[in-house]
């Protein structure tokens, strides 16, 4: 079927060097010595531990739980001794720690009891929900924001139209494009099953015309069902406003979600992972992992989550060279590294080892309004670096800085060198924490305030007690104690002056 | 002469005008409530003041210098700086130094109940009864130490607040996909 295209405005054509690593069959990466698996590798609240160090644990089983609803589980990726819970370089642009639940292999690789269902059509979409967040199966494309959040907003209102992401836009990465062409059934089933999940009116399979293999191997599977849907070549056609806007051509409102105007998007690994949760009761214990670049073997490797970075970059021969750096993820959006000691992760779809990155100093702005033309969400990266780099946050919203979506087009193209990102991503972060600070701020000032009316009402209270008690004091304890007998006296007749008028109305 | 002279009188008009064309000054009380939004309420004295609302008003009446509140830091002094038109100034080490986020924490083994901290936690962040263990509600505290001292067998600390195990939380990335 031939379908309207709407471009989005911006984007860039950048060489894709996809030949690479898309070429080789992936390889299974052998047990490293030990599994790092992080409490929180997803967007929302980490998980908590089940298990203490020196316990015994076998492959898929839940290590972690998910805590409230934005969470999910942890899996143990293979069987072994859990060694140690403790904070292990993780991956995080600040190079921080993070707790992490870790695991000496056995070797053995023994599965916990796994519940397969054979067929998903007869399981309520609720149900699969919950299938879905126990496997831990969280958005594999990019953020890692948890799948069945996504499922339940799609079950919860009318949905229109699902979109299954195989666009592979940043250079280098081709994780996706392997996995299409070595499981398409998981693709194409996945997608069928989020259908039914969702109860989605129309289905849309994306991707960019440079994976003719990968669309070949779906289009042997598909029917009339599924629209499988080839897009010209285009950075950053692979983000989700994007590529709404380039199949709908409609916009996503700022501070919106796609929920709102019917659609519900999942990356392509995605579907695959819930799928083979479903179908094989298998949770989400590996991934496909590109690793390109300068190594002697560039290729996709299936890792288990929790191997070290490091061993996965040997399998393709990596040597440590002089003036090269590390990136997880592409070269446009991906982060920077100082060593390879952190694991794989649920997001963690690429291994980049480059020595031709962005040295240069960067030079002031000279106006050339180039960032503007290439940003695909129409904002001003100029005027945005300037109010950054003056702290001026308020100016910084009302020129939509939370609309960035950091593809890196305006530092790209910048002809002064100025890595604009950068700022934005260390504004959001501080805008992020101040708002963070400002609102328990506001909720101690709120605790402050209704303690100190509750001292001033003890004291009150106090204080009448006090004055009722020198009266006492200063009474003849005689006389006062005849004053209460009287007055029980009093009360008294007056309650058998009542029982009698009872009685008469009897 | 005359054109300095005329240049002069310029500015001045300009001046005055603009001076009444910048409308009512705020009242000062409302004053005091803008500036009380920009202290961390910590409440912890500090600054000299019994709280963050008396700093304020402070500020406000009594000319109190805008360096004075350790836990706020840098951040403060440049936002009541930004606010008031003043300079930003290093922060008064006379009252202490800033530092990243603390909160308590009792060691219950060692708290014999002696409600004292109690009554000195200035947002009632502490729960426990007499000669019951205390606890200290992590999320309600605000850092301000006034337990500390009071408690006749120091079973409280100060621990730099880790939420989630990371310090800071990293604004929304792109959900490429997800
Ligand atoms: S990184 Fe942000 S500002 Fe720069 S081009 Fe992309 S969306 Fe626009
Ligand atoms: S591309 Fe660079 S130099 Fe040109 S306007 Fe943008 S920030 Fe300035
Ligand atoms: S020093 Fe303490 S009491 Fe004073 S303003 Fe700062 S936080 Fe509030």
């Amino acid at each position: 079927m031939n379908r309207e295209l709407y471009p989005f405005p911006g984007g860039l054509q950048i060489p894709p060097h996809k030949e690479l690593s898309n070429a080789k069959t992936s390889l299974i990466t052998p047990l490293p010595d030990s599994i790092i698996l992080p409490l929180q590798q997803h967007i929302g609240t980490p998980a908590v531990p089940l298990v203490k160090t020196g316990d015994k644990v076998l492959k898929g089983q839940i290590i972690a739980r998910a805590d409230g609803y934005v969470s999910v589980p942890v899996h143990a990726s293979t069987s072994g001794k859990i060694i140690d819970i403790g904070n292990y370089t993780v991956p995080d642009p600040l190079g921080l720690k993070a707790p992490c639940i870790v695991i000496e292999p056995d070797g053995d690789d023994v599965w916990f009891e796994i519940k397969p269902t054979h067929d998903y059509a007869s399981i309520d979409p609720k149900d699969l929900q919950d299938v879905i967040r126990e496997a831990g199966i969280v958005g594999l494309g990019g953020a890692g924001f948890p799948a069945h959040v996504k499922l339940r907003e799609g079950t919860e209102s009318a949905v229109d139209t699902l979109i299954i992401n195989a666009v592979e836009c940043e250079p280098f990465i081709s994780c996706d494009d392997r996995l299409i062409r070595e499981k398409p059934g998981y693709i194409v089933n996945g997608t069928r099953m989020i259908r039914h999940a969702i109860q989605a009116k129309y289905c849309v399979i994306a991707l960019e015309a440079d994976m003719p293999e990968a669309y070949a191997a779906l289009k042997e599977l598909i029917d009339d069902d599924i629209d499988l849907i080839q897009l010209p070549v285009k950075y950053p056609q692979g983000g989700e406003r994007q590529l709404i806007k380039v199949l709908t051509g409609m916009e996503v409102p700022s501070g919106g979600l796609p929920i709102h105007m019917g659609i519900v998007m999942h990356n392509a690994a995605t579907a695959a992972a819930a799928y083979r949760a479903v179908i094989r009761g298998e949770p989400l214990i590996s991934r496909y992992v590109t690793v390109s670049g300068e190594v002697n073997d560039p290729r996709n490797l299936q890792v288990l989550l929790g191997t070290p970075v490091k061993h996965c970059a040997d399998q393709c021969g990596y040597e440590d060279k002089e003036g090269q750096a590390i990136i997880l993820g592409g070269p446009m959006m991906g982060m920077y590294v100082n060593n390879m000691h952190m694991p794989v992760i649920k997001t963690t779809n690429c291994v980049l080892v480059t020595s031709t990155y962005n040295k240069s100093p960067e030079m002031p702005c000279i106006r050339c309004g180039q960032c503007v033309d290439v940003c695909p969400e129409k904002l001003l990266p100029q005027q945005l670096f300037w109010h950054a780099h003056a702290k001026n946050y308020d100016r910084l919203r009302e020129y939509h800085l939370f609309d960035c979506i950091e593809c890196g087009c305006c530092s790209f193209v910048c002809p002064s060198n100025i890595r604009l990102v950068q700022y934005y991503r260390k504004a959001k972060r501080q805008i992020t924490q101040d708002e963070q600070t400002r609102s328990g701020a506001d909720h101690a000032r709120e605790r402050f305030i209704a303690r100190n009316a509750r001292l001033a009402r003890e004291e009150q209270t106090q204080n009448n007690e006090l004055l009722a008690g020198s009266d006492i004091g200063e009474l003849d304890k005689q006389a006062f104690i005849q004053a209460a007998v009287e007055r029980t006296r009093a009360k008294r007749a007056q309650l058998g002056k009542q029982e009698n008028s009872d009685d008469d109305q009897e | 002469m005359t054109g300095i002279l005329i240049v002069l009188a310029f500015t001045v008009v300009i001046a005055v005008l603009l001076y009444y064309s910048r409308g009512e000054v705020p009242e000062q009380e409302k004053l005091v409530d803008i500036i009380d939004s920009l202290l961390p309420q910590t409440q912890c004295g500090q600054c000299g003041y019994p709280g963050c609302k008396p700093y304020a008003d402070a500020i406000v009446h009594n000319h109190a210098d805008i360096n004075q509140c350790p836990p706020g830091g840098r951040n403060t002094i440049r936002q009541l700086a930004d606010l008031l038109g003043g300079e930003i100034k290093p922060l008064n080490p006379a009252h202490g130094k800033a530092g990243p986020k603390r909160v308590a924490f009792i060691d219950e083994d060692i708290c014999i109940g002696c409600v004292k901290c109690i009554k000195a936690c200035p947002v009632d962040a502490i729960v426990g009864a007499p000669e019951q263990m205390h606890t200290v509600i992590t999320l309600e505290c605000t850092g301000c130490e006034l337990c500390v001292a009071p408690c006749p067998v120091d079973c409280i600390s100060m621990l730099v607040f880790v939420q989630g195990g990371r310090r800071v939380k990293l604004g929304p990335a792109m959900r490429t996909s997800s």
